[in-house]
């Protein structure tokens, strides 16, 4: 494990031991902020591992969280939200997909353009006065939820949470232990050997940039349906964003972008906290820009030591006999 | 042979414009509004009534300056999605000198607070190049990213320490008249300044070294590098103009059309820069007529919603298809043009 989370794990249980209340509530928001910036940074990790950028991962969790929240509103039915929420998202993906790969556009001009469009779309056919019939409920696991500190913070949350979690580490699973994975690394670091030992990279790409898509569905399904309850123009907030910033610092591992997210959540659930307490007085702006000045910083502590698939960024042309 | 190449570089942004009003108008007849009653009274608001032309020219100004911001960045292969947080940060900079610098002549005043403007925007421009040459992080990251936080800094600081005594809401106070840049016939001062820019910044690629180094390193960085320009400077430097610029364009606006600094009033122009300066194929000449025109509807946008009963809102998708047009490669394809050079600015995450 990388070194900051044990700085994390020490700080939280020399907390612990002066004022347990605060310290749970702390570590519990760590998990509740960075979860979505996990999740959205497996729909970049899924993309790059291809060899697509994606850098409208804001507009896919702005326009899944836009169907999410007025499907469920309009039907007052979670499910039918949450379907509508991947959907649209695996949608985004498909935009993507087509702009990236069949028309070999630059990748970053086409997240661009996903981000934009995401933004129209959900501001023009944005409708004040709607609200959800309810939002997930927490579902304690029996007995896990009992263990002092432990169970309030991983055995007591919703269930797009213990979904997204599960799916964190499938996916970990997936990239390195399945014929899947080796593909799906081999097309980023040099499509066409892959091509050349059989595998349809243009197929391949599809499928992964539209499962990624389905993936941030599900990510913008948990902001709106099971954290926030509600839905307002530029809701995502930059998320997509920052999650880029965590596929980095979490080297393109899943497992590394879920605690580098963690420790993203921790400095902001941290802020909060010390301002509820009233032990420190910053502005509310200062604690608002805190994951933008996090994510810069961490970047340039960390882009310059990483590598990323090679293939990324670039169009694949196949070659012609 | 000039007049096809000319028809080759307006015939797809046309057709986009086309496109996007007519999805347009579609989705104003499933609203239930009349879409030819909502873009008459857009047009002639826009660009017939007295009212209505300054009002355009007003908001066409800083979108030209963040148009060509972004201009400069295609050009030097750079994608700058900053130009609002440099634009902001040169916006709230010249309103503070606006007011809090007092005893000037205008002649000296209002190129003091334009000159801050570009100053507090070359800054945050500068972090973004700066990041990019020396850790290599992309600068669309490093600007989202900055946009955010400038703007959290202006709320703090127009909410705070620079606030008008007394107001209710976060505002600094007004500027000082010796600070005010007015109209020349009917044309603001600052269009026109705007237009100087684009001549200029034309000028820089045309004719300049500099501009030169920066289509350079923009088209291929090893080959610049073989050359023998200094890549990592050139990036700074792209970058730093950029900020300048929009800074500028934030200054502009601020001592020509808002008289403060107000956080809510200039939201958005740095994005319509980007469609602008894609639009215009960065061309620093073509970003003005298309910033005319994203001026008369973003500040005639509102009036659809009296007259027609259209939300102002459908102007952001509208600008949102064009973009989605006038890049993708679909025109060019449809009527079998031969591919226009596509614009490259990605690079990965790490290397260079």
């Amino acid at each position: 494990m990388p070194v900051y989370i044990y700085l994390v794990i020490f700080a939280i249980a020399v907390a612990y031991s002066f004022n347990p209340v605060s310290t749970v509530a702390v570590a519990a928001s760590s998990i509740t902020f960075g979860l979505p910036l996990a999740m959205a940074a497996m729909v970049g990790i899924m993309c790059e591992r291809t060899g697509v950028v994606n850098i409208g991962i804001e507009g896919t969790l702005l326009t899944s969280s836009f169907f999410g929240f007025f499907v469920a509103a309009l039907s007052q039915n979670l499910i039918w939200g949450l379907l509508a929420a991947i959907a649209s998202g695996a949608v985004t993906g498909l935009l993507l997909a087509l702009l990236t790969v069949s028309w070999k556009m630059d990748q970053i001009i086409a997240g661009t353009i996903v981000n934009i469009l995401a933004t129209g779309l959900t501001s023009f056919f944005y409708k004040q006065g709607y609200s959800l019939p309810a939002i997930f409920p927490r579902w304690s696991i029996p007995g896990l939820s009992e263990i002092p500190f432990l169970g309030r913070v991983f055995f007591q949350s919703g269930p797009i949470t213990y979904f997204g979690l599960i799916l964190i580490f499938v996916l970990y699973f997936a990239i390195y232990r399945t014929p899947w994975g080796l593909r799906t690394r081999a097309v980023g670091e040099y499509p066409s050997s892959a091509e050349t030992s059989g595998i349809s990279v243009l197929k391949l790409k599809y499928t992964n940039v539209i499962i990624a898509g389905a993936f941030g569905g599900l990510t913008g399904a948990y902001l709106t349906l099971e954290l926030v309850g509600s839905f307002d123009r530029g809701f995502s907030a930059g998320k997509g964003f920052t999650a880029l910033a965590i596929m980095i610092f979490g080297r393109w591992n899943p497992i590394g972008a879920l605690l580098a997210a963690i420790f993203f959540g921790f400095a902001q659930a941290l802020a909060n906290q010390l301002m509820i307490d009233g032990l420190v007085n910053i502005p509310g702006p200062f604690i608002n820009m805190l994951p933008y000045v996090l994510t810069i910083v961490v970047l340039a502590f960390s882009a310059g030591k990483v590598r990323g698939p090679a293939a990324a960024g670039q169009p694949y042309e196949r070659e012609q006999a | 042979m000039f007049i096809v190449k000319l028809v080759r570089a307006w015939i797809t942004p046309l057709i986009a414009l086309l496109i996007a009003f007519s999805i347009g108008a579609i989705l104003m007849i499933t609203q239930g509004a009349d879409p030819m009653r909502a873009y008459q009274s857009l047009f002639t608001t826009a660009f017939t009534t007295q009212e209505g032309l300054a009002k355009t020219f007003g908001k066409a100004t800083p979108l030209a300056i963040s148009g060509l911001a972004v201009v400069i960045g295609l050009r030097a292969g750079l994608f700058n999605i900053g130009a609002q947080g440099q634009l902001i940060s040169g916006a709230l900079a010249a309103a503070w000198a606006g007011y809090a610098i007092t005893g000037l002549p205008m002649i000296a005043h209002v190129p003091l607070c334009l000159l801050i403007g570009a100053l507090f925007g070359s800054i945050v421009g500068y972090i973004a190049g700066a990041l990019k040459a020396y850790r290599g992080i992309h600068e669309v990251i490093t600007t989202i990213m900055l946009n955010s936080i400038v703007l959290q800094l202006a709320e703090y600081l127009s909410n705070g320490p620079l606030k008008e005594e007394g107001s209710i809401i976060a505002r600094t106070p007004d500027i000082l008249d010796s600070a005010k840049i007015g109209t020349v016939s009917g044309l603001p001062i600052g269009f026109l300044l705007s237009g100087l820019l684009a001549l200029g910044v034309w000028w820089i690629f045309k004719k300049t070294t500099t501009g030169f180094r920066f289509e350079t390193v923009g088209k291929n960085k090893n080959a610049a590098w073989y050359a023998g320009i200094a890549v990592k400077r050139n990036t700074v430097f792209a970058m730093v103009a950029c900020g300048a610029l929009a800074g500028f364009g934030g200054a502009v606006e601020t001592l020509g059309v808002v008289g403060k600094f107000e956080p809510a009033f200039n939201q958005g122009l740095g994005f319509d820069g980007i469609t602008i300066a894609l639009l215009a194929r960065a061309n620093p000449l073509a970003v003005i007529p298309g910033a005319i025109l994203f001026g008369g509807m973003r500040g005639a946008g509102p009036t659809m919603q009296f007259s027609a009963g259209v939300s102002p809102e459908i102007i952001d998708l509208i600008l949102a298809i064009v973009l989605f047009f006038v890049t993708a490669p679909i025109i060019s394809r449809v009527l079998k043009l031969k591919s226009d050079s596509n614009t490259q600015v990605t690079s990965g995450w790490g290397s260079n």
